[in-house]
């Protein structure tokens, strides 16, 4: 999406972290916006449908319910339509990319217990007719607070953030 | 050096104080916290009173919904809570996952450090599979361009001192699927391919 109006743009960027954990949190958007809560409502619902939000809602820390793991298969190219698929069926897959190389299908499944990510593992392993490397996380560095996107052109992005969010 | 700017920062953020080694625990959470994560995994419902929506579907009370659900974000459990965007949609075109081979004694250290970068939105480590795969250090950059992505790539390595260490950039080609992960609902699988 380009053209964003400037309602979008403070949408998107301004609270991938900062959302209201209240009864009305989108009149409370409203209110630091200076605009209706239908307004909100409004432009986050045609976000949504462009896209470019996924959603309004919690990103879960990897493994602290249930686990996940991330898998890659190397596929021929005439087979990775059908593979894809295969994979991309499994409700537990949440993430399904082609990437450049040889291991050129990655993943990433969650369930609620490790039998059951085997299980899954194993599975497309057995119907796609490829073997399945898993990469489970063993320590996460990144500190996820949503990715900055500049709108403000006077904050021009630069190549380091500060880890303590400055309050402005 | 930019600074992000949010009016969250008084809020205490657990994550912050060390990295995580994993498995993290499992016990700051139950069958009930489980049950609400599950009704929100695809975002929470566009309506005014969204909360009292979500108690309505899982049987919990409003209040409760949003009790349970700061409580998993101090815990850390919620790593954040709002807008999750698609970089992709936004003009970011391009994402590379960036692989090192780092020695064992030195991954946290440089894990840590590349993290820091605002285009990084995932550092992890993970276990290498030989002979196939001598790779134990990953990392996600978004950028607007391939020359975006590798520009950034080539100041980060300079900064950390990555120089000369094995790696792999795995630009991505198609996206099958992305969306929220999925731990306990039972739903009909979604997806269908894209250009990335």
């Amino acid at each position: 999406m380009t053209n964003l109006t400037a309602l979008e743009q403070r949408l998107l960027n301004d609270f991938q972290h900062d959302f209201p954990l209240s009864p009305a949190p989108y009149a409370e958007l409203a209110r630091r916006l200076g605009v209706s809560e239908a307004e909100v409502l409004a432009t986050l619902a045609r976000l949504q449908d462009a896209g470019a939000v996924s959603r309004v809602g919690a990103v879960v820390r990897p493994n602290t319910v249930g686990v996940s793991t991330l898998a890659a298969m190397a596929v021929p190219d005439a087979d990775l339509e059908r593979v894809a698929a295969l994979v991309n069926g499994y409700t537990e897959v949440n993430h399904n990319y082609e990437r450049e190389h040889r291991l050129n299908l990655w993943f990433v499944a969650a369930a609620p217990d490790a039998a059951r990510l085997q299980q899954v593992l194993d599975e497309i392993a057995a119907h796609c007719g490829y073997e399945v490397l898993s990469f489970p996380l063993l320590e996460d560095y990144h500190i996820d607070l949503g990715f900055e996107l500049y709108y403000d052109k006077t904050n021009e992005r630069g190549r380091l953030m500060n880890v303590v969010p400055t309050k402005t | 050096m930019t600074i992000r700017t949010s009016e969250a920062s008084t809020a205490p953020v657990p994550e912050m104080s060390m990295a995580q080694s994993m498995p993290a625990a499992t016990t700051a959470t139950d069958d009930t916290d489980r049950r609400l994560l599950a009704a929100i995994a695809q975002g929470l419902p566009l309506v005014p009173r969204s909360f009292a929506e979500v108690g309505k579907r899982t049987g919990i009370g409003e209040h409760e919904v949003i009790a349970r659900l700061q409580r998993l974000k101090q815990a850390g459990v919620v790593r954040r809570f709002g807008v999750v965007v698609r970089h992709h949609e936004l003009g970011y075109g391009a994402n590379a996952m960036v692989v090192w081979d780092v020695p064992d004694a030195q991954v946290r250290e440089l894990g840590r450090c590349l993290a820091e970068f605002d285009f990084i939105t995932l550092c992890y480590r993970r276990p290498r599979r030989l002979p196939q795969w001598r790779y134990n250090l990953y990392c996600m950059i978004h950028g607007k361009s391939r020359e975006d992505v590798l520009s950034n790539l080539e100041w980060m390595v300079n900064r950390c001192g990555l120089q000369g260490l094995p790696h792999e950039v795995l630009f991505s080609r198609r996206r099958f699927k992305q969306r929220g992960a999925v731990y306990f609902a039972e739903q009909p699988a979604a997806g269908s391919a894209s250009e990335v």
